[in-house]
């Protein structure tokens, strides 16, 4: 441990810059914002959904017409451990509840002035190292149970991806068409 | 300074957009998930190492995360702890870009359900912070390396999580601060 305690200059500096734009994006959107997080929580303010649900079909468009032109992309696809994703992102919720940012939320909040956030980042340390601890007995009991394997929707379902991306092009253009009409009307109602 | 650096708030679908954009570099340049919270494992063991190192080199999540072996280097201060690092320095010229001088110690919304003690606030944040990070390894990722980046990948995987954390936030939320809390965000 510790050796090496840092890694390449240039894996730094991609990861730097990468934090600098996403940093600045997520406080442009509002999302380091407790207000805003609990309003979506409370299904008054819809701006989480937009921006990730809208960061999902932007990456995605990306990601496979890159892989399609014949990029060499590496995908990232995480274990399906059904258990584990499921209760862990239950517990997930619970704890964005409490703290009112999720982990990149939290340190991108700090910069925008909220101060409660530094406690949240502190217990996110904790909480991390207090997982490890858990890790034997997550691994035998929990993880292991049902575990899928890498697989993603449109390889388990044996249709292409770009069937998901038009469907949730169509929904995400429908749903935020009317979703803007509906927030226009309410704030037309609220002014009176 | 172009005034659209200066403005307090973009339009949600244009910094979702951009968050794609960004997503597509991370896959292409760094071959990696563009996240956070397996940051929070790196710092955790860092910090535990300096006194209880051992402890933490036999641990079998730790050492997979930040003790480096012949096949693997594992650095501490990874490419995503520079990004983490980064995110505060972002969200923080943002801000003073836009002039903000926002500070917030109790929420609105807090202020309202629990009244306005600072200690208490902050007791509930460090306790919702562990809880999180607890969750996010348990799940696997958090709303950006899971959600996201896992979600325009179609994972199985990240698509269960996204449902899970919105089914249970959504529950939660209401339980702590009911229908009324509507009005207070």
């Amino acid at each position: 441990m510790y050796d090496p305690f840092l890694a390449s200059p240039l894996d730094l500096i991609y990861g730097a810059i990468t934090g600098f734009i996403f940093g600045f994006l997520l406080q442009k959107g509002g999302v380091t914002r407790y207000q805003v997080i609990l309003g979506q929580f409370l299904m008054k303010d819809f701006t989480v959904a937009k921006v990730m649900l809208t960061a999902i079909i932007v990456g995605a468009a990306g990601i496979y017409g890159m892989l399609a032109i014949g990029v060499d992309i590496a995908l990232d696809i995480k274990n399906a451990q059904i258990i584990g994703n499921i209760v862990g992102g239950l517990i997930f919720g619970v704890g964005m509840v409490l703290l009112g940012y999720c982990p990149g939320t939290a340190l991108a909040a700090m910069g925008d002035g909220s101060r409660h956030a530094i406690f949240g980042v502190a217990g996110g340390l904790v909480g991390a190292a207090i997982y490890a601890e858990a890790y034997p007995f997550m691994q035998a009991r929990v993880l292991g149970v049902a575990d899928y394997g890498r697989i993603t929707i449109d390889s388990a379902a044996g249709f292409s991806p770009w069937w998901i991306i038009v469907v949730m092009i169509v929904i995400a253009a429908v749903g935020f068409y009317l979703l803007e009409m509906w927030e226009r009307g309410g704030r037309a109602a609220a002014t009176g | 300074m172009p005034k659209w650096l200066r403005m307090p708030r973009w339009s949600p679908y244009l910094v979702g957009a951009g968050i794609g954009v960004l997503s597509w570099i991370t896959f292409a340049i760094m071959g990696k998930a563009l996240g956070t919270s397996t940051s929070f494992v790196r710092v955790a063991g860092a910090i535990e190492g300096t006194f209880a190192r051992e402890h933490v080199e036999n641990n079998e999540y730790f050492a997979r995360t930040i003790v480096s072996t012949e096949e693997a280097t594992r650095p501490i201060v990874d490419w995503q702890v520079a990004l983490v690092v980064m995110l505060f320095v972002g969200a923080l010229t943002a801000s003073k870009l836009a002039g903000s001088t926002f500070t917030e110690h109790v929420p609105k919304l807090w202020h309202w359900r629990f009244g306005p003690s600072r200690p208490m606030r902050y007791a509930a944040a460090f306790l919702g912070g562990i809880i999180l990070l607890f969750g996010a390894r348990m799940a696997g990722g958090c709303t950006s390396g899971h959600a996201i980046s896992g979600g325009l990948q179609f994972a199985v995987s990240s698509w269960l999580f996204i449902a899970a954390m919105f089914a249970s936030g959504i529950t939660v939320a209401f339980l702590m601060f009911g229908k009324e809390g509507r009005n207070h965000v």
